[in-house]
């Protein structure tokens, strides 16, 4: 797909002019952007770019000031965190955020929450219902696991799995809220080289097996190149660029606010 | 730092050992209490007056049943406290909201209603007020307690952790004093104030059938209206009402809400993330916390026989949640063993010990008066040496005792 065809394609996450204002500092400024449906997209910028403001404004966070942020059709504009995840936008947390002390299926199962509807007299009597309920989320779970390939590890507490099993297993938790847009804050932080090439393809297969729409926050360029159909940048709130990896990569505004101020990274192959 | 590695691939998934340990405590608590009543019901009355007096003065049967409104009420508050992660420290709401339900519902306190209400009650007839049949009753003021935790919840939840541990001791404060002072509300009696409700209507085992059967010498109390000294009846009743706690809290930990409870428990933020509704999932710990509260408030009314307000104090939070804590917070069975402990040396072990020392040395020390003493040199001491408490958790157990995986790999720069 190129950059030019995901524009006429109907889009899986629209913000429209989001500004969000802390007191007297303006944090992102009008910022407009969309998700097309099962593309891969990232946003990079520099530090302290409002890439994890703007994140957390999608994620229901924070409440943009201005701006209104939309899944599919639906506007989600200052709808609480669990609300919007409920409807379809799953994410993982640039420093890992699991329940540590629940196994890896109970992990993937605390995010089926919002799709099963046992009461508590239901859990107490132990209906048939919850029975079924119990045992469909336990085997969607270990399905989760499966596919992100730690499925042996089902039983094991979150916390002594290894990093870059925790790391799938987010976004196995993430997959279980059955979400149109994942969302992947800074996923391949503290990988090596051959461990973010491994994940470049990885998030290829979510997106084309999971059928979900996928937005990366990034700092690793060449993963961001890679695994990019469209970049946006970010700089001091405002979006200066917007496209696919060689228009990016020539951009001169990008250079100058990122990718210059790196040195050699900027020469990004 | 050394950590154990942990074991890659478990041989059995950890819900099956994890029901079979339940199983097992779980056989283990029903053989005592059965064995406790056989115990008190045909052996005791046929011992010899030496071991007789023994038992009166260590174990008598009212400081179990005691204890039991304590596990009733303890086993609740580790709802909130062990599952959900909410400190609460006035759970005694609960309990005086409990008791005042049946204050309300079985005695002759309002005798507007001159010729009485009855529904399957034991109390002598003809008597004005309310007389609801007391297995009624718990259930009533579990639902009122239940309701009254939302209702002090849903403002109180808001806030976060040491916040909403000081907003609950204030309505652990404001219930009873509110107990106690209402007398004329707006001109109409409704706590008898200072003076408190009693006596409460006589309880039964059941509404119908023999007075009572006999087996061997012993009277066994069917649907007799059970009197002060009736205390291996209350005593079964009482161990049911508990066991019907322990199940409750046992059972809503496997589904969905005991898993949303954990991951509100181990990381909030996260929890809402993957769409776990914050608010709702913990007035849901609140209202099954309270319900529980109000068994135990029912239980500890009809044990005593009256509800006083002034009995609804502050430290009865303080001590439940040292039972939480000493026991084990979130393991059901630690929580029940840390309840009997407590309420037993709180009430018999202490004063016991006392006399046996002052009459063994000649001293005149008074024991039961360092009681606070004592529970804070054991939760100091617990707090230093086994801060997962007695009988802690699996998954307690694991974070207090073994170094977390990525902490320890970070610290000898391996794999990140």
């Amino acid at each position: 797909m190129t950059a030019a065809s995901l524009e006429t394609t109907k889009a899986a996450l629209t913000a429209d002019n989001i500004m969000v204002r802390f007191g007297g500092l303006v944090a992102v400024k009008g910022v407009t952007f969309t998700i097309p449906d099962q593309s891969i997209v990232s946003l990079i910028g520099p530090n302290g770019a409002g890439k994890t403001t703007f994140f957390n404004v999608l994620t229901g966070l924070y409440r943009p000031t201005t701006g209104t942020v939309k899944l599919g059709e639906l506007d989600i504009t200052g709808q609480s965190p669990h609300k919007i995840a409920s409807l379809g936008l799953g994410r993982t947390f640039q420093n890992i955020r699991l329940f540590g002390l629940m196994t890896a299926a109970e992990n993937v199962m605390v995010a089926m929450h919002s799709h099963t509807t046992s009461n508590i007299l239901q859990i107490v009597g132990r209906t048939r219902h919850q029975r079924r309920e119990e045992k469909d989320s336990r085997e969607f779970a270990q399905e989760m696991l499966d596919f992100v390939g730690i499925g042996r590890h089902a039983d094991e507490y979150a916390r002594n799995l290894s990093y870059g099993d925790q790391r799938r297993l987010e976004v196995a938790r993430a997959l279980a809220l059955r979400p149109q847009v994942l969302l992947l804050d800074e996923p391949t932080a503290g990988m090596n080289p051959q461990e973010s090439a491994v994940f470049v393809d990885f998030v290829h297969r979510v997106r084309d097996e999971q059928k979900v729409s996928v937005l990366l926050i990034e700092h690793d360029m060449s993963v961001v190149m890679r695994v990019s159909e469209r970049i946006t940048v970010l700089d001091q709130g405002e979006k200066i660029a917007e496209g696919g990896p060689d228009d990016i990569r020539n951009n001169p505004r990008v250079v100058e606010a990122y990718l210059g101020r790196t040195g050699t990274e900027g020469s990004a192959r | 730092m050394s950590v154990r590695a942990p074991e890659v691939v478990s041989s059995k998934p950890k819900s099956d050992l994890a029901a079979n340990h339940t199983r097992k405590w779980a056989l283990w608590f029903a053989g005592i209490a059965i064995a406790g009543w056989l115990f008190y019901t045909f052996l005791v009355p046929n011992l010899g007056s030496g071991p007789q007096l023994f038992i009166r003065q260590w174990m008598p049967l009212g400081s179990i049943n005691e204890a039991l409104v304590w596990v009733i009420c303890a086993v609740g508050l580790n709802i909130v406290v062990g599952y959900a992660g909410l400190l609460d420290l006035g759970f005694v709401a609960f309990w005086a909201i409990g008791g005042y339900t049946a204050g309300w519902i079985m005695s002759t306190f309002f005798n507007q209603i001159e010729n009485g209400f009855y529904f399957l009650s034991a109390a002598p007839p003809n008597q004005p007020g309310i007389h609801i049949n007391w297995w009624i009753v718990l259930i009533v003021a579990g639902c009122v307690c239940a309701f009254s935790g939302i209702i002090i919840g849903a403002p109180t939840l808001r806030l976060k952790s040491d916040y909403l541990a000081l907003v609950t001791l204030g309505f652990g404060e404001i219930i009873p004093q509110v107990f106690l002072n209402g007398e004329n509300i707006a001109g109409f009696n409704f706590t008898n104030g200072a003076k408190g409700i009693a006596p409460l209507d006589p309880v039964a085992a059941l509404p119908f059938g023999p007075a009572t059967v006999a087996i061997g010498n012993a009277q066994i109390a069917i649907s007799k209206p059970l009197g002060p000294f009736d205390v291996t009846a209350k005593y079964a009743m009482f161990v049911l009402v508990a066991a019907f706690a322990v199940f409750v809290s046992l059972r809503i930990r496997e589904g969905r809400l005991g898993r949303a409870w954990l991951a509100i428990r181990e990381d909030e933020l996260a929890a809402s993330m993957m769409g776990v509704p914050l608010m709702q999932s913990k007035l849901a710990a609140y209202a099954v916390g309270a319900f529980m509260g109000g068994l135990g408030g029912v239980v500890y009314a009809v044990h005593n026989n009256s509800v006083f307000a002034d009995r609804f104090n502050f430290s009865i939070s303080i001590i439940l949640l040292a039972m939480v804590v000493l026991g084990g917070m979130g393991n059901v069975w630690g929580v029940i063993v840390g309840a009997l402990l407590l309420a037993w040396f709180n009430s018999t072990g202490l004063p016991q010990f006392g006399s046996s020392f002052n009459s063994q040395f000649g001293t005149d020390i008074n024991f039961p008066s360092f009681n606070y003493l004592i529970f804070g040199a054991i939760l100091v001491l617990m707090m230093l040496f086994r801060r997962e408490g007695l009988f802690p958790e699996t998954r307690t157990r694991q974070v207090l005792q073994e170094a977390e995986r990525s902490d320890a790999e970070e610290l000898d720069g391996g794999e990140a």
